[in-house]
């Protein structure tokens, strides 16, 4: 996509697009319940919400001197001989590994499934300084062939059908390949596989770094991740800064939850512990480790009131229980992040002007607090933002007006009585012409809604109630 | 068809009635006035003395969860003074109102003159199938009967915020004939959302119709919810399309059962 979709067009426009497509309705909510209902079946009989209380603390004790945190770890990386770069924003992390790409002589990069990497639009930049970029993770792969953005945190094609994949490989096979997914993920293994033999330098996220090891630490199903980090001469971690816990105890915590929340598994097939490239003697794995620390609007968020954001794992459990990201699935959000964190961290991280819309495209219904792993309170923040959005004077002269009328209106049980029985006439006699698409709000209520007649006869007049 | 009153039983010797506030909420008052005409007899079935409350309008929620505060107290002011004139508990048959007035009432006050009133009619705020659930021999004494097949829709915050679940489909347990199936889909959101679903009508429509669907999958004859919020919701686009089921109150459907 060439143009910035936060910008160009508005969260309602999206979701348009988005919910005219039947499979998309049907495939998001099948697969985002397997997911739930895994998470409580392989947990049952296990004390989730106590792991849950465990995470929060661990990650609220870590926020609360994340300086301490970056401290440790960073000494513990280098001591184990890894690079460690600090980068404010975006921009000063795709230099980081643009030169160290440079400086290794790299041509061919290889790539694990990382959220980082999307938030700092890391592809292009190396695409166009030459390099020949392989994302690995057969979902993140569909979606470079297709110049597509991931549309879920952790499964990045749940918006395609198996057709569309097979139309897209078929592609890059030039010829037909059958319509069955193992005979597809074959065809995409053989690929990848000369990419993972032939690459320079292998980029990953980091799903954590721990403090007092100097340790990253990465969750996987398809054993891409363990390629890329062991087969090229050089590789690069990108981690938010945030991603750091202090002790190895602390991971014990963490693993199951993250594994749990995302995937609904007690353990994914691989978790790889990285801690410094190849060392005197050992057979395998890069001659040089880097790790690239990213702030890019985190730092910021401490001490305030949406620190707690800061505690988020990235597992993707608040999008499989949104019940509008159900609908309209992670494009319609706009950006790197969809669903609850998303309509929280966009704003946050871009600013207002950009994400600002986003925390109003949510029901509140609360469901994304309680299956996050580490209890981030996301209906709050919500509601913060939103709060904060019309203290700020940033909410339109409209909605401040409604608001204002509103108020005047339902403040006085005079006013209160007299306003809806002249209203709900008005509203009975537009319904009846047919003209309730004038009514501003009420004609947008009524688009696919029928809009309930005011009674004749409201509870505070009936009998002797009359207040 | 219920005899046995806690008032007759004052007559007896016994407790007097408790007393209890009924806050119609602005919904009900406007839009559904006879189901809390439904709710306040339930509760004088229970033999509870039912004063509605005069004077009060809304709970606020609307402009609070859109973030304008100071619109939200102005409204919730006058809903909060009218309150604190009743005595006894506050029965909001109304799951999000209830949430809002218990849960969020305080902070909305909080540093305003009215904080000390907020705490404590807060205090006294219990959601109307709750009530019910304490007084449970009475509706089984009640030979209430509703012969077909029914699904249960859990309001987002009466859920999430209350912590009710069991309370209603006990109250509906009560209910002889009435078979209660549940739900993949009961506890998700139905769409409502306050202005959301006049902000985003389309995703609201499309939430709506994937929970009536689920509904009608599994043959219910009608959709109950303790919520008018989600009624409405619910209600107005099952109306819109012509199809089933019928989506009523929690205090409708023991009408409709003979609780009289």
């Amino acid at each position: 996509m060439s143009e910035d979709p936060l910008t160009s067009s508005t969260f309602a426009e999206r979701a348009r697009v988005q919910l005219a497509k039947p499979f998309l309705r049907e495939a998001v909510p099948r697969a985002t319940d397997i997911a739930v209902r895994d998470l409580r079946e392989r947990f049952a009989g296990h004390d989730y919400d106590g792991l849950r209380e465990l995470g929060r603390e661990i990650r609220a004790r870590t926020m609360a001197d994340l300086e301490d945190a970056l401290a440790t770890l960073t000494d513990a990386l280098v001591a184990n001989g890894i690079h460690v770069h600090h980068a404010a924003d975006a921009a000063a992390a795709r230099e980081h590994i643009r030169r160290i790409c440079r400086e290794s002589d790299a041509a061919r990069v290889v790539k694990v499934k990382s959220m980082a990497t999307e938030e700092i639009a890391l592809n292009p930049a190396l695409v166009a300084d030459g390099l020949e970029v392989t994302e690995t993770d057969l979902g993140e792969y569909v979606v470079q062939l297709d110049g597509d953005r991931p549309s879920h945190i952790i499964a990045p094609i749940i918006h395609k059908t198996r057709a569309e994949v097979r139309e897209t490989l078929s592609r890059v096979a030039g010829r037909e390949l059958p319509d069955d997914a193992s005979e597809l993920t074959d065809f995409a293994r053989e690929r990848l596989r000369d990419a993972f033999m032939d690459a320079d330098v292998g980029i990953s996220g980091a799903n954590f770094g721990v403090a007092e090891t100097g340790t990253i630490v990465l969750v996987t199903n398809e054993g891409n991740g363990r390629m890329c980090t062991s087969m090229p001469r050089i590789h690069i971690a990108l981690m938010g800064i945030e991603r750091v816990i202090p002790t190895l105890e602390d991971l014990s915590v963490m693993l199951p939850l993250i594994t749990g929340a995302g995937t609904g598994q007690l353990i994914t097939s691989y978790v790889s512990m990285l801690s410094g490239p190849r060392g005197e003697g050992e057979p395998d794995g890069p001659e040089a480790m880097h790790v690239v620390l990213l702030d890019n609007g985190r730092r910021a968020l401490l001490g305030t009131e949406y620190q707690e954001v800061l505690h988020c794992i990235r597992c993707g459990a608040c999008q499989n229980v949104c019940p509008v990201y159900r609908q309209v699935g992670g494009h319609a959000y706009g950006w790197v992040y969809g669903g609850p964190i998303g309509a929280v961290l966009t704003p946050l991280f871009l600013g207002t002007e950009a994400g600002g819309e986003l925390p109003q495209a949510s029901s509140l219904c609360g469901a994304c607090d309680d299956i996050c792993p580490v209890k981030i309170p996301l209906h709050d923040l919500l509601l913060q933002l939103r709060r904060t959005r019309v203290d700020d004077g940033a909410a339109p002269w409209r909605e401040r007006l409604a608001a204002e009328l509103w108020a005047w209106a339902w403040s006085s049980p005079r006013r209160y009585r007299v306003v809806t029985r002249v209203g709900g006439e008005v509203v009975r006699v537009m319904a009846a012409a047919g003209l309730m698409s004038s009514l501003g709000p009420l004609g947008r209520w009524a688009r696919g809604r029928t809009l309930p007649t005011p009674a004749r006869r409201p509870f505070h007049s009936r009998g002797e109630r009359d207040v | 068809m219920i005899g046995i009153r806690r008032g007759a039983d004052t007559a007896r010797g016994g407790h007097l009635p408790d007393t209890v506030a009924l806050f119609p909420t602005c919904l009900g008052d406007l839009v559904m006035p006879d189901t809390v005409e439904h709710a306040q007899h339930a509760l004088g079935v229970c033999g509870l003395d039912v004063r509605p409350v005069r004077g009060g309008t809304c709970c606020g929620q609307p402009a609070f969860n859109a973030g304008f505060h100071p619109q939200a107290r102005r409204v919730a002011r006058v809903s909060l003074r009218a309150l604190a004139q009743t005595t006894g508990p506050i029965v909001v048959p109304a799951g999000s109102c209830a949430a809002m007035m218990s849960r969020h009432w305080v902070g909305l006050f909080a540093g305003d003159r009215d904080a000390e009133l907020a705490r404590q009619v807060a205090g006294r705020v219990v959601e109307f199938s709750a009530v019910l659930a304490t007084h449970l021999d009475v509706l089984e004494r009640g030979h209430l009967s509703w012969p077909g097949t029914a699904g249960y829709h859990d309001s987002c915050h009466m859920l999430r915020e209350l912590r009710l679940s069991g309370e209603p489909r006990a109250v509906l347990g009560c209910v002889r004939d009435l078979e209660l199936v549940p739900l993949a889909s009961a506890d998700r959101c139905c769409g409502f959302g306050g202005t959301f679903s006049v902000r985003y009508p389309e995703v609201s429509v499309a939430m709506a119709d994937s929970k009536l669907d689920d509904a009608r999958s599994r043959g219910v004859d009608v959709l109950i919810s303790a919520d008018p919020g989600c009624l409405m919701q619910l209600g107005g686009r099952a109306e819109r399309t012509g199809e089933t089921p019928r989506v009523i109150h929690i205090a409708t459907l023991l009408h409709e059962a003979g609780l009289r």
